[in-house]
């Protein structure tokens, strides 16, 4: 058992990790702070999860969300999908075994990896609407969010959300108001079975050790950390049982990159446009400066005047 | 009759000689200018506020439109505008804009063009091979540009195309935009370098001296048609064709 992080002391506290300790924030430059805070991360054990909700339901109640009463057609997600209102979400897939030819029930609670190198920060136009803390934390900041979904394009993971009411995206905090104050975030605060545990990210990294080496012993040989090196791993990790194959995890992306179609677009395309767009003023200038105006001679209206004269006579 | 059927390519409704000194030649209608505006006005401000979500050092510009928020929220609409004002032009001035053999000679002495040798290029109609460059490749950019600008209208068309269809619309949406803004710079400069042409579209007329000189073909069937001038009788000799 990872012991849970203690409940916090009833008298005021200052933050923790604030705009001094921003890594990057969206469409700006900033100079990273020197010395960076400890790594913080959340480890989901997907072979623990029961599939309760206690953690949709503790997120919506801490985060004050109300996602919308939706029909059942006759899954478990609930609600289908993550929504503007709904920043985490379990995903459950019956997948049947071909070794073993058991049923397998996996559950994964799905929401924002918080990334070491964010495809939607990387994405976003709007300076300060994403920002990346020291400590990992990848945050949405509302009141600079434009609302254009630049974000959603960036993400590898399929994560933001647009809301149709203030027009903003939203997206799993990692409950950085309350790590910022020395809690746990609420749905590893809510999670009966400790399948969300929350610590810094060697901790999460050791204790996920101890839970590979069990899941080991217990038959499952390919039981292994998703910590994706693609997006320069994230902050919130996953235990799984077949971590050969992540995909079977309702779509969990082996092997997650930014899109290189987004490389290019926010890459050689920004640079090389404003270049190609300057050459052609530049040009425009120089040519006149050059050449001068391209003026109609006396001539050329003489012209004019014999050729209309040669009608009308 | 070959030359029957460059007429019609060559010489569009409105357009008549007035004789005197100088000549005057009616080249835009009232309705082509303001057409023209619209459209002008349009690719400005789709430019402003495209840009400003394009590069982080041009957010700025979104200030002239009241903030980031209002520019995503009204950008796409300036483009449903810019798209219906341009189909108006397209269809006012396609059929000037085909390719004749003379645009090839035109095109194959750029040189003569920049240098303002226009004695030594071929006599062109309404419309010069740049001229009619600038046309197409709007008018390709501009369908480029409305589509994947749909597919990037999040607000109302998100849920009709995937992830991976949107990132590659963006990046077709910034190339395409980016080879329109340049276009758009060629026709401004063009425009201006050669000194009368904005008359043309200011006030729908130019002199006879820049017909003759620029698009000498275009002014020499005019010329030929029956007296024009009086738009009436102009109208009645179509009617009765």
């Amino acid at each position: 058992m990872f012991p849970p992080v203690p409940n916090p002391t009833t008298g005021p506290q200052s933050p923790k990790f604030g705009e001094k300790d921003l890594m990057r924030r969206s469409a700006s430059t900033v100079r990273p702070p020197a010395e960076r805070q400890t790594e913080v991360a959340k480890l989901i054990d997907v072979s623990k999860c029961i599939g309760c909700k206690a953690c949709q339901s503790a997120c919506i109640e801490w985060n004050d969300t109300h996602p919308e009463i939706e029909e059942n057609t006759g899954v478990f997600e609930n609600p289908h999908d993550l929504t503007s209102e709904m920043f985490t979400l379990m995903r459950f897939t019956e997948w049947e075994n071909p070794e073993t030819d058991n049923l397998e029930w996996l559950i994964r609670k799905d929401g924002c990896m918080h990334c070491e190198d964010p495809g939607c920060l990387k994405a976003c136009p709007a300076p300060g609407a994403i920002v990346q803390y020291s400590n990992g934390i990848v945050d949405f900041v509302h009141e600079n969010c434009i609302g254009c979904g630049y974000c959603i394009k960036g993400c590898p993971f399929n994560i933001p959300r647009i809301s149709p009411v203030d027009h903003t995206a939203y997206k799993c905090t990692l409950c950085s108001d309350r790590i910022a104050v020395g809690q746990g975030p609420a749905c590893a605060k809510a999670c009966p079975t400790q399948a969300i545990v929350f610590g810094t990210k060697e901790e999460m990294k050791k204790h996920a050790e101890g839970r590979i080496t069990d899941l080991k012993s217990r038959g499952f040989a390919n039981a292994g950390l998703y910590d994706p090196p693609g997006v320069g791993g994230t902050h919130v990790m996953y235990v799984l049982h077949h971590a050969d194959k992540p995909e079977i995890y309702a779509g969990l992306p082996n092997n997650p990159t930014i899109s290189p179609i987004v490389e290019a677009w926010k890459g050689v395309t920004k640079y090389a446009g404003l270049a190609v767009m300057g050459v052609a003023a530049v040009t425009g200038f120089l040519h006149y400066m050059v050449n001068g105006p391209n003026r109609v001679s006396e001539e050329d209206e003489e012209a004019a005047e014999r050729l209309t004269g040669d009608r009308s006579s | 009759m070959s030359t029957d059927t460059d007429t019609d390519y060559d010489v569009a409704k409105g357009d008549s000689v007035h004789p005197g000194k100088p000549v005057m030649v009616d080249r835009y209608t009232g309705g082509a200018r303001i057409n023209h505006w619209i459209t002008a006005t349009s690719l400005v401000l789709l430019a402003l506020s495209g840009l400003s979500l394009f590069h982080p050092r041009l957010f700025f510009l979104s200030a002239l439109f009241g903030g980031g928020q209002a520019v995503r929220a009204i950008h796409p609409w300036i483009g449903v505008i810019l798209f219906f004002s341009f189909l108006g032009l397209f269809l006012r001035f396609w059929k000037l804009n085909l390719w004749k053999r003379e645009d090839g000679t035109w095109l194959a002495r750029v040189r003569d063009v920049l240098t303002a040798h226009d004695e030594r290029l071929p006599e062109v109609g309404k419309y010069n091979a740049g001229q009619k460059l600038v046309f197409w490749s709007m008018s390709i950019l501009i369908i480029v540009l409305i589509t994947s600008g749909l597919v990037i209208w999040d607000q109302y068309f998100a849920a009709y195309t995937t992830i991976e269809q949107k990132r590659w619309a963006l990046l077709v949406h910034s190339i395409a935009a980016i080879l329109a803004i340049s276009v758009w710079i060629t026709h401004v400069y063009a425009a201006i370098w050669v000194k009368g042409t904005i008359r043309g579209m200011v006030r729908g007329s130019v002199t006879g001296g820049w017909a003759w000189r620029y698009h000498r073909k275009w002014l020499r069937e005019l010329v030929a048609k029956p007296p024009a001038g009086v738009p009436t009788e102009d109208k009645k000799r179509t009617a009765a064709e």
